[in-house]
């Protein structure tokens, strides 16, 4: 038992050494800048006194070293700084935000998830037959679709006919069933963009096993193909797809921003992608840190997880 | 020759694939001889009905939407291309001197690229293009870093298992310098799935640099750009115009098609027979 939360334990350190390296990189981005934020926030017809003055303001006058120890110090207080365009406080704008966008991906989770498995199991059962080779090439060309494009189908399909709303207006009174209806086109859109990734990895995984002596055995012992596959193969197959569920509801996080923009979500890419064309560098800052944690995090839960699905690794010889 | 013969036996999807992509170059090459008016050319009304004098309506400016598709072909895949091709240069390039070199300059690539790697690709992008600001060239080369990394990573796998072979050994022995140990020993043996990496590369590139294009952060106008194209149009959509969804959908074709070649190439590398 010992060996195994030792290697948890390890993967947790390695997950918090990479999120510290992560939080240099994400502050130490604008040192890059040829010249400095100032300069280039206020353009080349700025005086120096104003320069200096907003380097001051900003804190810029200090050396790299002490404002990273700063910033890093109020963001784990949840102190993320002040907006460079409209000066409002952050974690304000985040606030109401974040929220929104974990609702959004948990309903595409749950969505998507299921599907996937039965489609993958289904796949692998009804293998080189017609059928997988249908789902083969929908999952393919699904997976080649820009997301816009698979959400400006929707919206034609389904928001034309009046069935679902285009625009997803969703507001802290409304009830969790008016925010599921008011969603459904976005996490439609999301759910389509994984599930063909999900469904394709868990075909291969249980594919791969089916060649496995133990499974002939199965068969000949007179198992139905369904059981099979559902209590010999799929056991097995729980690695790889644990750990591309978790990689997908990764993926989630960056394909929400698009997504988010075209349904005028209210959400954290919504509040990205506008900050970066007004090049308010602090909140990208913040919401790329927000974005790149919850990313480790998945990526780490699915290395735990799928280590803990192995027999094999946790009772170690 | 080869080519050829193994073309005979590929499979429909992949035709499919060849088929679409030749169209594509030849519509990107061709554009000025097959558009009917000029790239930037205000030629009617906002936003005109589909009719025989302008194919697929006019745009929000009054531009021939055809006219714009076809050019889009050039500017948008163009750009794509060139994006991958330096992606593929630099992160092929520096996997392959890792794997030969090995020692500190293998570790020290290998953890840059972990490092570069751990932030999710389309948030990274937006914070360098945040940085640097939103211009084409800025977009072309944070493309191309983010997804060199992709590159090196595979490069260095294969070219890793290829390193330990005995004619490498053998090459080395002989005296063989570095570049023509790679280009000459190592390249030919790595070039099957460095080939179908570029084709999937493609696609990923393609689709970040139309995304980004549609969020307005990419190619600006008014260049005829497939993303940048939706998003300009997309308001007439709600009207239950289809206009909006072409650009969308050549983008959504050639992907698919690219795909379809590069599954195919996959599948016969790999030595599956089904």
């Amino acid at each position: 038992m010992g060996s195994v939360w030792k290697m948890v334990a390890h993967r947790l350190g390695l997950g918090l050494l990479t999120m510290f390296v992560i939080s240099i990189l994400i502050f130490g981005a604008i040192e890059l800048l040829p010249g400095d934020l100032a300069e280039e926030i206020l353009g080349q017809s700025a005086t120096p006194e104003t320069v200096a003055a907003f380097r001051k303001e900003i804190g810029l006058d200090k050396p790299p070293v002490t404002r990273y120890v700063e910033w890093l110090g109020n963001v784990v207080q949840g102190n993320l700084g002040r907006s460079l365009a409209n000066g409002r406080e952050i974690s304000e704008l985040i606030g109401s935000r974040l929220p929104n966008t974990l609702f959004l991906a948990l309903y595409a989770t749950v969505l998507a998830v299921p599907i996937a498995l039965t489609l993958g199991i289904l796949a692998a059962l009804y293998r080189n037959t017609l059928f997988d080779r249908l789902i083969n090439i929908t999952t393919l060309t699904s997976i080649s679709f820009p997301e816009f494009f698979l959400a400006y189908l929707l919206i034609f399909f389904l928001a034309q006919t009046g069935l679902f709303p285009s625009m997803s207006n969703i507001g802290p009174k409304m009830g969790l069933s008016g925010k599921i209806y008011n969603t459904f086109l976005p996490a439609l859109t999301l759910t389509f963009v994984v599930t063909a990734h999900m469904m394709r990895m868990t075909r291969a995984a249980i594919v791969n096993l089916l060649a496995s002596p133990y499974i002939e055995m199965a068969k000949l012992k007179g198992v139905s193909p369904l059981w099979v596959i559902v209590r010999h193969a799929l056991p097995n197959a729980f690695a790889p797809i644990i750990n591309v569920v978790a990689l997908n509801l990764a993926y989630l996080i960056t394909g929400v921003v698009v997504v988010e923009v075209v349904f005028v979500y209210p959400g954290l890419g919504q509040l990205m992608v506008d900050s970066v064309s007004k090049r308010d560098i602090t909140v990208v800052q913040a919401v790329s840190l927000i974005f790149a944690c919850a990313y480790i995090l998945l990526n780490l839960t699915a290395d735990v997880l799928s280590t803990l699905s192995n027999p094999r690794l946790i009772h170690k010889r | 020759m080869k080519i050829i013969k193994s073309l005979r036996t590929a499979p429909p999807t992949a035709w499919f694939g060849f088929v679409v992509v030749t169209i594509y170059l030849i519509v990107a090459i061709f554009a000025p001889l097959i558009a009917p008016y000029g790239e930037r050319e205000i030629v009617g009304d906002e936003y005109v009905a589909w009719d025989s004098q302008f194919i697929f309506g006019t745009d929000a400016l009054g531009r021939d939407m055809f006219t714009r598709l076809v050019f889009g072909a050039r500017n948008t895949v163009g750009i794509a291309f060139v994006t991958t091709v330096l992606a593929f240069v630099v992160g092929a390039v520096f996997g392959l001197l890792a794997a030969v070199v090995g020692g500190w300059l293998d570790q020290l690539l290998s953890r840059t690229v972990d490092v570069l790697m751990a932030i999710p690709s389309l948030i990274f992008k937006l914070l360098l293009l945040t940085i640097f600001g939103t211009s084409v060239v800025n977009m072309v080369l944070i493309i191309a870093l983010i997804d060199s990394t992709r590159v090196y990573r595979l490069a260095r796998s294969v070219a890793m298992n290829i390193v330990v072979m005995d004619y490498i050994e053998a090459a080395r022995l002989r005296g063989e310098r570095l570049p023509r140990l790679i280009i000459r020993e190592i390249l030919p043996n790595a070039m099957a799935p460095l080939v179908a990496e570029f084709g999937l590369r493609f696609c990923f590139v393609f689709l970040a640099i139309s995304a980004l294009s549609f969020l307005g952060l990419g190619i600006q106008p008014p260049t005829a750009d497939w993303g940048s194209m939706v998003r300009e149009n997309a308001s007439l959509i709600s009207f239950g115009d289809i206009t909006p969804l072409l650009p969308a959908a050549a983008i959504a074709l050639l992907t698919v098609a690219v795909n379809f070649i590069v599954d195919w190439m996959l599948h016969r590398a790999s030595g599956l027979k089904d």
